[in-house]
């Protein structure tokens, strides 16, 4: 009778999941993650955590207007970012499933660069179940290594806990060897709570190197210090109980090389050594390269960088 | 043959409780005619002890009461002393005094009363006068509200014996604090009627604790007692630094009026909410504020 | 939700195998990153007596060094009884003709200019602070210099206002007022006491602490620049006889001091016999609770900042944690976690969380309380840290297994160290808080409000923090229950202990 009770309706399962996994403190999290944005991180310590940096971008386009050919330049620029040949490549392309083909041709058979591809109906994921699976299969089919799918969020808030999960799981059953990231889209989120309670739900049907993701770069809220830490301290915890490793990837709104190594300061301090690798990290992000390569130059003469200087740079003025 | 009457046996009260003294001692005290009037518990820093018990006691349940609850029972004392006014009032001059003895010790109830029903009505507005919120430059929500600090002792003067007490006592139990209170040593006798009213005046036992004997035997334990955290009270030079030196053991408050500056007890400044703050503590609460 | 795979779920299959843990190695270091701002310094200071900096009557001087090096920063002067007078004086006469008689609103002015003129000075005082005392640079920079200023900027806007400090009563200053205050916030301390009684419209004589007096004559060459009438602050340095004679001189109506409970103790017995009146901030030794509903990595933040934050050199330090034991083993685990990634050293050093120990006096204090935990078996963890070779350090101590009867447990350390004990209700924690003679703060961590605000109810503490810890602000009083003193700092409720009823 008591366990019937518990078990009623959405709020007593919501509150579940979030008695097991806590609560979070909004401006304590904000706190702690204002200290990371203090470290001064200089010299032969920069240049490290800017070509680290480098390796875990997942280079993305994904805009309407994308075509072979940009995405041809794209994986160009993903292999070689650089004319200064130690800069290594990225880790991977990120693009929607119908250039996955394109971004295999222009990279090749068995690439060091990997292809990402958002499936799922991205952003919102709002089609049946049975359309999300075809399109991941179809994507992988295509030649992607790695598919970042869109949590079903009208479920989620709507308290329907096991249905995310089963559903995060279909969909790695048909990532079959492809690397599955599980973006929470935090903003629609929209509390730390449910943010830490979403990742608990997603590692738990992952494989250790899948990765959680913050978000789609399609709504106006993605990655920030602070959700990023929340996410990190679940992997840490999920780690610690489980052995599990679980990877992480911000996404959306990480535009800089300073912003870039606040993240990896937070990596750092929060899951230590083993999870500073393009396997256990990645930034999702399109402009970032360049800025990262900017610094990158900037220490290497000493002189300020005009962004014109890089490929593909937005800003040309 | 006229009836004899009964005379009554003064007795301390202390938790709720008439008791004599531990030590068994009394003194005497006489009426206004100089004739034997009654033996007064001469209390020792024992029966101090025990009333610092008693009050420490009720504490706790006297500062969870509403503020509401607290003023309620102010009045009802202020109710209890109107109705038995002429019984105080012959207490305060014990026996047949000069008209003009009489009239002044019946302007002293009539001030007490007011002062009780003053204090009463300060119970659930204090707080409002006295506490605030503060603007902290974060997303935290600071607010400072007022305690009570415990027990207080007080030292009543001989001057006005009763309305003295009550202007020392009022402000301190009216926001929580529960009182071991000296009575006048020359007129001791008003302070155990006023015992009687309170225990008539629904104020829980061991809230106001009333001690009766010699400021030379009690005022030193006065100072030293480290659970007593304030001293309100009136006191001569030697006196005011034999309780500051006692209050420095365990950094006790102290707030002491020159027994030598003869306190005007009447006095509109004889009434404040200072008196209240006094015998209270600042506290300061932060939480964040976020979702 | 019988179909949720859920944390514990996974974590049962875990059983039997090894413990996973975290490497927080050196695959990326950070460089080391030293504040370079000029902290001009002069090499010797002399006293700041009526708008002027004045020898000594005495000649003598003290050498002023900096902890994390033992290099010798400045000559400071011993003030003497003479020119403790020759300071009080200066006041009295500042009070008579010229501070006390000005409008508030133009009293307001000169503490306003000096709030503006400490924040364009902010990196040097920074600098100099953290050189004078051992904090590490980016707290003077980020919390020091900046409350700093911002104590004297909130106090400016009151002197105008004073009508509204105590509804219904009309306030008048006190006169001249001596102020002694502590090495752990040298110049934050200079701002506690200075701008309430300046913008009251007292005069004040001020002695800073012996081994950290820069950042008080610093302030004093702001004082100067602000063109504050001469004699309204006064700052006389030195040891302990110093101070003894600035609260014991008949001119001042009141003394202030923040210190050691043991040393107030000590001035109020030496005051027994006056009028005068006093604030005390004393010790503390506070309880900072943490509920199994607590959200554990802010909490564990708090416990953090609640003992590490300036070495533990604060009163109101978090330095007995009270862990509720469903989450115990939980909380210390993480607790052990964050503190291996503290970086203890060179307190200039933008990267440094914890510094130096501000004297070799305090730290064989410290070292001589961590024995005696050790000694009456409590369980010590230390996370491996390299310390500098030169200067006085103390790496980040927790002490497990701790009941209230260790002296760890009791008696203020005033450093680095925390002592853990642990509790299964609320009652029983408030009991464990509240069995100390002390009552200056309290932490308590938990997700349910009305336990937040019963729990702040019944701490018998001046200060509660609730889901955080170690936060202050100007217009937050500050200040104890117990025997952490009396009086309070900050905020409307700070004013009233510095004017007096009329």
């Amino acid at each position: 009778m008591v366990g019937d009770l518990m078990n009623a309706g959405p709020s007593a399962s919501f509150r579940r999941l979030f008695d097991e996994v806590g609560p979070v403190d909004a401006v304590g999290i904000e706190e702690r993650v204002a200290k990371y944005t203090t470290r001064s991180i200089k010299k032969s310590a920069k240049l490290w955590g800017l070509r680290m940096a480098v390796t875990m971008v997942d280079l993305t386009t994904l805009e309407g207007k994308d075509t072979p050919g940009k995405v041809a330049s794209l994986c160009q620029k993903a292999v070689h970012p650089s004319d200064d040949s130690t800069v290594p490549p990225v880790a991977a392309v990120c693009v929607y499933p119908s250039m996955v083909r394109h971004a295999r041709r222009a990279l090749g058979p068995g690439a060091k660069v990997r292809i990402a591809s958002v499936a799922t109906a991205f952003p919102s994921g709002q089609t049946a179940l049975m359309t999300r699976l075809a399109e991941v299969r179809a994507a992988v089919a295509d030649g992607a290594d790695e598919i970042d799918m869109v949590i079903n969020r009208g479920a989620f808030l709507a308290g329907e806990f096991a249905r995310v999960q089963d559903e995060i799981a279909a969909v790695l059953a048909a990532c079959g060897p492809a690397t599955l990231k599980v973006i929470l889209e935090v903003s629609e989120l929209e509390t730390y709570d449910k943010i830490r309670a979403a990742s608990f739900l997603a590692m738990g049907v992952l494989r250790p190197g899948d990765f959680i993701k913050t978000s789609t770069g399609k709504t106006t809220l993605n990655a920030t210090l602070g959700n990023n830490q929340v996410m990190l301290e679940a992997i840490r915890d999920f780690y610690l109980d489980t052995g599990m490793a679980i990877a992480m990837k911000p996404a959306g709104g990480i535009r800089s090389a300073k912003q870039a190594l606040q993240f990896l300061i937070a990596v750092k301090e929060t899951l230590g050594d083993a999870w500073l690798n393009n396997k256990r990290y990645r930034f999702g992000a399109s402009s970032l390269l360049n800025d990262l390569l900017r610094q990158i130059e900037k220490e290497r003469t000493g002189a300020y960088q005009a962004p014109y200087y890089f490929s593909e740079a937005a800003e040309s003025y | 043959m006229s009836r004899l009457p009964i005379t009554k046996t003064p007795k301390v009260y202390v938790g709720g409780a008439f008791i004599r003294s531990e030590s068994a001692r009394v003194f005497p005290i006489r009426d206004a005619a100089g004739d034997f009037f009654a033996n007064i518990p001469q209390c020792t820093r024992k029966d101090l002890r025990n009333a610092v018990e008693a009050a420490a006691k009720a504490g706790p349940g006297w500062a969870k009461r509403t503020a509401y609850n607290r003023g309620q029972i102010l009045y009802r004392l202020g109710e209890m002393l109107e109705a038995r006014a002429a019984e105080m009032t012959a207490a305060i001059t014990l026996g047949a005094p000069s008209p003009a003895r009489a009239r002044a010790a019946a302007r002293e109830v009539a001030a007490t009363i007011d002062r009780l029903i003053y204090y009463a009505g300060w119970a659930d507005k204090y707080e409002q006068v006295l506490g605030n919120v503060n603007p902290v430059a974060a997303p935290y929500f600071n607010f400072t509200v007022t305690e009570p600090m415990g027990v207080i002792g007080v030292i009543a003067p001989d001057a006005a014996p009763l309305l003295g007490l009550v202007s020392l006592l009022a402000p301190a139990i009216v926001s929580g604090n529960t009182v071991v209170a000296l009575a006048s040593e020359t007129q001791p006798y008003a302070a155990i009627l006023l015992g009687e009213m309170l225990a008539t005046s629904d104020l829980p036992g061991g809230v106001v604790n009333l001690l009766t004997g010699f400021r030379r035997e009690v005022v030193p334990t006065f100072a030293t007692h480290t659970h007593l955290r304030a001293i309100s009270g009136v006191a001569t030079a030697d006196e005011r630094k034999a309780l500051k030196l006692g209050a420095a053991e365990s950094v006790k408050r102290t707030h002491l009026l020159k027994a030598e500056a003869k306190t005007d007890w009447f006095a509109d400044r004889a009434q404040s909410l200072e008196a209240i703050r006094d015998t209270l503590e600042f506290k300061t609460t932060w939480h964040p504020i976020g979702a | 939700m019988a179909s949720l795979k859920t944390i514990s779920k996974l974590s049962a299959r875990r059983q039997g195998r090894p413990a996973p843990e975290l490497i927080f190695g050196d695959l990326w270091t950070y460089d080391p990153a030293p504040e370079t701002a000029d902290p001009k310094l002069k090499a010797r200071y002399e006293l700041f007596i009526n708008g002027r900096f004045t020898a000594p009557k005495s000649g003598r001087y003290f050498n002023s060094i900096n902890p994390a090096n033992e290099r010798k920063l400045a000559e400071i002067a011993v003030a003497g009884p003479a020119d403790v007078e020759a300071a009080y004086r200066a006041a009295q006469k500042a009070f008579d003709t010229t501070w006390g008689k000005m409008p508030g609103a133009e009293r307001a002015k000169y503490l306003f200019r000096i709030a503006r003129l400490l924040q364009d000075r902010a990196r040097e005082f920074a600098v100099a602070e953290t050189m004078d005392g051992g904090k590490p640079i980016k707290e003077s920079r980020d919390f020091d210099v900046p409350m700093a200023a911002a104590h004297f900027f909130y106090h400016a806007g009151w002197a105008d206002k004073l009508d509204y400090v105590a509804p219904g009563r009309r306030i008048a200053p006190l006169g001249v007022v001596g102020q002694v205050i502590p090495w752990n916030f040298p110049l934050l301390m200079c701002a506690w006491k200075l701008a309430p009684a300046l913008a009251m419209g007292n005069c004040v004589v001020l002695k800073p602490a012996e081994t950290t007096s820069i950042t008080a004559l610093k302030l004093a060459e702001i004082i100067q620049d602000a063109d504050l009438p001469p004699g309204v602050v006064n700052i006389v340095t030195g040891a302990g006889e110093t101070g003894a004679a600035v609260m014991g001189h008949p001119i001042p109506a009141k003394v202030a001091f923040t210190g050691s409970t043991e040393v107030g103790k000590i001035i109020m017995r030496s005051l027994a016999g006056t009028d005068k009146k006093m604030t005390m901030e004393l010790g503390g030794k506070a309880a900072n609770i943490i509920f199994d509903d607590a959200p554990l990595d802010q909490a564990v933040e708090g416990i953090i900042n609640g003992i590490f934050f300036n070495q533990g050199h604060v009163c109101c330090a978090g330095s007995r944690l009270l862990v509720h034991e469903p989450v115990a083993d939980r909380v210390i685990a993480k607790l052990k976690q964050r503190m291996k990634v503290l970086r203890v050293g060179d307190p200039l050093d933008k990267n440094t969380d914890i510094g130096a120990i501000n004297s070799k006096e305090q730290l064989a204090r410290i070292t001589a309380l961590v024995k005696s935990g050790v000694k009456e078996g409590a369980g010590l963890f230390q996370p491996a840290c390299t310390l500098p070779a030169k200067g006085w350090y103390f790496p980040p101590t927790i002490f497990t297994g701790v009941s209230m009867s260790h002296r760890i447990a009791r008696e203020e350390i005033f450093g680095p160290v925390l002592s853990i004990l642990t509790f299964r209700t609320p009652e029983e924690a408030v009991e464990k808080a509240n069995n100390t003679a002390y009552g200056l703060s309290a932490g308590v961590w938990t997700d349910k409000g009305s336990r937040i605000l019963k729990m702040s109810t019944e701490l018998k503490a001046g200060v509660v923090w609730a889901n955080t810890y170690n936060k202050f602000d100007p217009t937050s009083p500050f200040g104890g229950y117990k025997e952490s003193g009396f009086g309070r700092e900050g905020g409307r409720q700070g004013l009233l202990d510095y004017c007096r009823l009329l």
